[in-house]
């Protein structure tokens, strides 16, 4: 999807600002001004972040913080830049990461909140609605997330990471091992071995699941 | 819904096209709110002509944010977005009543106290940064006295750090702060602008360096039967035979004399 689909034309001041067509554009524009098309940034990016965060933290509460803190950093490391480095950021893998720092740090912090598997289902966010579908599929669908998010939330973080950074975020190996700063042979086999204890974890029942 | 068992490579295409259908979660509105609020709407800065220079005054609703001398505003803006993480933006002039005031105080003249924006600050150095405050035009008082008076007499070293990260410098006076031993210490825009100003307020730096150099921490005035530290009223400038050189506290006891009311002299060594 690409920015002009995603973001409408809104500049921090107030005044409109032309669309942008597309992240090359956006990178541009920030280089040139920080804080006329930084809100373009956070409009493009912050459902993407705040998935990312929801899923890796297992709660909206947390993950709201995550993606929030996320942008504050993102702006002053920005600020911080040279246009020429901004120009070539990956933005998107760049955003990836400071939020997952952020996240490694909150964890190191102890300021996670952990969230019985039962009261994620109060908790759980509303998926984003198919209008399409119909009323009973729409319910068990959420139901079947709500078990998804849940088990995910639970393995151990190395698994985790990888496995929502490569099938849930869609990054390929290559752009995964220069995020993690690892080798691709050990993303390749975190994200194997996650998706492996995933599918152990969703075909026994857990207890706490079925009261 | 449900996978087929019975055939491992179908089951696991459907995880993996579950997990896809994972991804697409609408953040809350909150969020953008939240990161505006942290933002803020920025601060307006503008070139102030002054006797010392060109100073770059940042502002905003709460107050004066951060000053800079002869910098560009490249390199200001470029510092202020990495400090304060917050927008910044050039504007014409600043507004008469604040640029009026900032004169006024430059000139030393009681033009009553000026707005400061110090939110970005930690609670001990805003403590550090009051006390600045209350510190004398001509006078000046070690760190290790600010370390006291806030009630920290042991984190001498952090009120040195929590000064040189003063926002606003010249007009929340860090310049007043000195070594115990007197030497003029450091300086966010340098020891040389530091005596200047000093010299210019009537601190008379030489005078006291000289002082401290010679071991003398206190002047005692037997007239009235205190101690001061030596720059109290202008005290080490009067040149005046009757005043005692002290060297310690114990020596301005055993001369009998109770610490001045005024400048609180006595520090813990």
């Amino acid at each position: 999807m690409t920015v002009a689909q995603t973001v409408a034309p809104v500049k921090m001041g107030g005044q409109p600002v032309p669309r942008l067509l597309d992240t090359t554009d956006l990178r541009s524009a920030l280089a040139q001004d920080l804080d006329g098309y930084f809100e373009q940034l956070v409009l493009c990016y912050q459902n993407q972040l705040y998935t990312f965060a929801l899923r890796i933290a297992g709660n909206p509460q947390d993950a709201e913080e995550i993606a929030q803190d996320a942008f504050v950093r993102a702006y002053r490391a920005l600020a911080s830049y040279s246009p020429e480095q901004v120009q070539t950021l990956m933005l998107r893998a760049w955003l990836y990461q400071i939020t997952l720092n952020i996240f490694r740090n909150r964890v190191r912090g102890q300021r996670l909140k952990l969230v019985p598997l039962d009261d994620l289902g109060a908790n759980a966010p509303e998926p984003a609605a198919d209008q399409q579908a119909e009323p009973e599929a729409i319910v068990a669908r959420a139901e079947r997330e709500r078990e998804l998010s849940a088990v995910i939330a639970r393995l151990p973080e190395r698994y985790r990471v990888a496995l929502v950074l490569r099938h849930v975020a869609g990054f390929g190996y290559g752009e995964l091992a220069a995020l993690l700063n690892q080798p691709v042979g050990t993303v390749k086999s975190n994200v194997h071995r996650g998706v492996e204890l995933l599918r152990k974890a969703l075909d026994e029942p857990v207890e706490e699941v079925r009261s | 819904m449900t996978p087929q068992k019975n055939n491992p490579l179908t089951e696991a295409r459907h995880r993996l096209r579950e997990l896809r259908a994972l991804s697409t979660v609408s953040a809350p509105p909150s969020l953008l709110e939240n990161v505006r609020t942290q933002l803020g709407p920025g601060d307006s800065y503008a070139v102030l002509q002054t006797p010392l220079g060109a100073l770059l005054v940042a502002y905003n609703d709460i107050g004066i944010s951060t000053i800079r001398l002869d910098t560009t505003p490249h390199d200001f803006e470029r510092a202020f977005r990495l400090r304060f993480a917050r927008p910044i933006r050039q504007v014409q002039a600043l507004p008469p009543p604040l640029a009026d005031a900032i004169q006024a105080h430059m000139r030393g003249e009681q033009a009553g106290e000026l707005p400061f924006d110090l939110r970005s600050l930690k609670p001990f150095e805003r403590a550090v940064l009051h006390k600045a405050l209350e510190i004398p035009r001509g006078e000046v008082r070690p760190y290790a006295w600010i370390a006291r008076e806030i009630g920290r007499p042991q984190a001498v070293r952090a009120v040195g750090t929590a000064l040189g990260n003063n926002p606003v410098p010249l007009l929340i006076p860090c310049h007043r702060v000195v070594r115990s031993d007197y030497r003029i210490g450091d300086y966010i825009f340098g020891q040389a602008l530091k005596r200047a100003v000093l010299d210019e307020e009537g601190a008379a730096p030489d005078i006291l360096e000289e002082l401290g150099r010679a071991g003398v921490r206190y002047l005692g005035d037997p007239s009235d039967g205190t101690f001061c530290l030596p720059t109290c009223a202008g005290m080490h400038r009067r040149n005046d035979p009757q005043l005692l050189k002290l060297h310690s506290e114990h020596e301005a006891t055993n001369a009998g004399l109770a610490p001045c009311d005024a400048c609180r002299p006595t520090l813990i060594t």
